[in-house]
């Protein structure tokens, strides 16, 4: 037990020590901008806004939130403390909403979005990878082109590919949005049946891609556990193809499970994008208009909850390699 | 070398996916070379025109030579072309509403159809339950009827500057044809205008070339750097291992999009180039190639031959170059191809974000997919707007991946079947 407290610690550690450096990059980058950051922002931000008291008090905030007065590591640790209380300032181009607001109701579109899709995906490939190398022959020479060419797409194509088919020639989806364009959200059977008539798209642009890049994956490790020697031994030794072939998927998965760990800043930044064709009301379309208005807090503060949720996507990967892979407990009892 | 290229074309994958590539190469070198009009030029007065030939109606009317073809059908088609199939069943149906009986009434029979109409419609008539709207729809119908089955000639006439009275020029007869050949202005729009009225065929094959460009340059400088440090990490190793797998490890949790969107959004519009953007693509997408590069240089650092090269004294950079690289060189070459496809697909999420290059100096394939976004070519059905753009950004990154597997069923024997 002790090892595996060990292993997490090291996790845990790592964890906050990248949190620490996007912090760092968030509070940095903006101030590499030439010019002074406070009234090159507002000077932008004055040109979308008609509203005087707008204006002074988003240059407040940002006097505040800057702090320039102060030296530097004294700006960092008021800024550190402004996002610990969840305050990111005013969104500029939606005044008076504060970003914390504006971000609290696209998080969890895209979280109900993403997490689902993302691991019916990586389920879905790895099932058709691990298929495609054991069964070989047709199935593994039409399921690989397709693969690779699926995987070729970014997932804003899929999504054009899928709503071209299906919302616009078809009229089987809708076209845009996370629910009707005349709904109120309220728990309703109709809004609830809205959204999911809704989710199907997105949800389904995100899968493919998935399952593209994990199939050909899985079915490398396959190939490559299935002609290794501990598995010609299992065969002499007379043991029953269903078990050796358990040993083989379970071994290939491993990396499967790491790679997945690695790949998913990547899967995020790709349906983000993909939520823009869908005009989905998630994170990804929020940095569209945010950029489209020059609202600086609002991507700012995007880019750091995106930065978080991949860490804790990535944390929590770990956490259960940890659990499933056995070769880790034995290399902490070594020690 | 020679024995190596053999072996990688006789990957069948390889091959496919390197033709694809290279066909997309010459396309985009030599139809600029053909058609020489200038990509971002703004042709159509309005947006989205779709795809076809366009015929100067000016020249083809009156001022070039008209040939008399008689050809069966050329009178069904026309009337069909004017009178589509749901003005006939809107016909019909207030046909049947003013009474008269339905099985009468045959959509498809043409004459018979506007002769029932001429006789019957009265745009005074009442009809209960007809919104204002369907009674002006009619009107309008009725209107456009006119003349639709007539086999008379037009004129073409000209006004006098002087009198302001029209003087005939010349007559078209139904029968009239022009060749297009003949026809002095003609402009072949294959996948019609976008947004801006620009050509998308010619934009399009700009962008490419501009996005493809993109690749390289930020592949080339992302494979530079990560070859660089993954060299320096597992050679060297020590603190200088430490200390650049810190910041890789880094890196790679944090997505590249959120460093490419701050970064893009701190350089500004103004100063953002398709060479900027490159840049800023290339060197926040070494990561990979770090890791990769130097797990193999561990694995090679305490072989025979290296260390014979040490106990001989040859310098660190000479062992690198003649005992390591060669080594690894597969590999990067593997690592640069999907630098490549990365790159392009990261101008594109990037420009479809808003924060591409700008737009006014080149096209990117991103670009064009942000403007056909902004505009709702999707969603309005202007599927030459941006399907195109999706194939070719497919097709590249698909033949890309290709040469990638090839190349790793050639150099990784344990993934041959």
């Amino acid at each position: 037990m002790q090892g595996y407290l060990r292993y997490f610690g090291g996790k845990l550690v790592w964890f906050v020590v990248t949190l620490i450096f996007a912090f760092l990059l968030n509070f940095i980058l903006p101030r590499l901008m030439p010019g002074d950051p406070v009234a090159g922002i507002v000077s932008r931000l004055a040109q979308g806004m008609s509203d005087a008291t707008g204006v002074q008090a988003v240059y407040q905030q940002y006097t505040e939130l800057f702090g320039l007065d102060q030296s530097i590591p004294q700006q960092f640790i008021t800024y550190m403390s402004n996002v610990f209380h969840g305050d990111f300032g005013f969104s500029i181009a939606q005044y008076p909403r504060t970003v914390a607001d504006v971000i609290a109701s696209s998080l969890w579109w895209t979280v109900a979005l993403q997490l689902p899709a993302i691991l019916v995906g990586w389920v879905i490939g790895n099932f058709l990878g691990a298929l495609a190398a054991y069964q070989k022959g047709v199935f593994d020479k039409v399921l690989m082109p397709i693969s690779i060419f699926v995987s070729s797409l970014p997932a804003f194509g899929m999504a054009i590919i899928l709503l071209v088919v299906f919302a616009v020639s078809l009229e089987w989806f809708p076209t845009s949005g996370g629910y009707g364009f005349d709904m109120i959200p309220n728990l309703s059977w109709d809004f609830i049946w809205s959204v999911i008539v809704h989710y199907q798209l997105p949800f389904w642009s995100i899968v493919f891609i998935i399952i593209g890049g994990q199939a050909i994956g899985m079915r490398s490790m396959s190939i490559y556990e299935l002609n290794a020697d501990y598995v010609k031994y299992s065969r002499f030794m007379g043991i029953k193809d269903r078990k050796i072939l358990r040993y083989v998927f379970r071994n290939a998965m491993l990396p499967q499970i790491t790679g997945l760990a690695l790949a998913i800043g990547t899967i995020v930044s790709g349906a983000l994008v993909a939520e823009i064709i869908f005009n989905y009301p998630g994170l990804g379309s929020t940095i569209f208009t945010a950029v489209l208005g020059g609202d600086y807090p609002l991507i700012s503060a995007v880019m750091l909850i995106i930065t978080l949720m991949t860490l804790l996507a990535t944390f929590a990967i770990e956490i259960l390699y940890g659990f499933i892979d056995p070769r880790i407990k034995a290399a902490q009892a070594e020690d | 070398m020679k024995h190596t290229l053999q072996q990688v074309f006789q990957s069948r994958r390889f091959v496919v996916g390197f033709s694809i590539f290279v066909a997309i190469l010459l396309i985009v070198i030599v139809y600029p070379l053909v058609v020489p009009y200038p990509p971002l030029e703004i042709i159509s007065q309005g947006t989205f025109f779709p795809p076809g030939i366009y015929v100067n109606v000016y020249d083809s009317a009156g001022f070039t030579t008209h040939y008399t073809l008689h050809l069966d059908g050329a009178d069904a088609k026309r009337i069909a072309s004017r009178l589509k199939e749901e003005d006939r069943l809107a016909m019909k149906d207030w046909l049947v509403a003013a009474g008269i009986p339905e099985d009468e009434i045959d959509t498809a029979d043409t004459a018979k159809l506007l002769e029932q109409w001429a006789d019957n419609f009265d745009p005074k008539t009442k009809i209960s339950g007809m919104t204002n709207a369907q009674r002006n729809y009619y009107i309008r119908l009725n209107a456009s009827l006119e003349g639709i089955l007539s086999t008379e000639r037009a004129i073409i006439a000209v006004e006098n500057p002087e009198t302001g009275a029209l003087e005939e020029k010349g007559a078209v007869e139904q029968t009239d044809y022009a060749n297009v050949g003949e026809v002095p202005n003609v402009r072949v729009l294959p996948l019609g205008t976008d947004n801006f009225g620009r050509d998308v065929l010619t934009e399009l094959v700009r962008a490419t070339a501009v996005s493809l460009l993109i690749g390289f340059v930020a592949g080339t400088i992302a494979t530079l750097i990560g070859l660089s440090l993954g060299l320096l990490a597992g050679y060297v190793g020590g603190l200088m291992d430490d200390g650049i797998m810190f910041v890789t490890n880094l890196l790679t949790v944090i997505p590249s999009i959120v460093l490419l969107i701050l970064i893009s959004y701190s350089i500004g519009q103004e100063q953002r180039g398709a060479v900027t953007i490159a840049v800023v693509i290339g060197f926040t997408s070494w990561v990979w190639t770090t890791r990769a590069v130097r797990a193999q240089v561990i694995s090679l650092r305490n072989r025979d031959h290296v260390n014979l090269s040490k106990l001989s004294g040859h310098s660190i950079f000479h062992i690198i170059l003649s005992d390591i690289l060669p080594y690894i060189a597969s590999y990067v070459v593997m690592a640069l191809i999907l630098q490549i496809s990365t790159a392009i697909l990261a101008e594109a999420g990037l420009s479809i974000l808003g924060l591409g290059p700008k737009t006014t100096q080149v096209p990117t394939l991103g670009l064009m997919m942000y403007w056909g976004m902004i505009y709702q070519a999707q969603i309005l059905g202007k599927w030459w707007a941006y399907f195109p753009v999706v194939i070719v950004i497919a097709l590249i990154s698909f033949s890309l991946n290709l040469m990638i597997t090839g190349l790793d069923q050639v150099f990784n024997p344990a993934l041959r079947e």
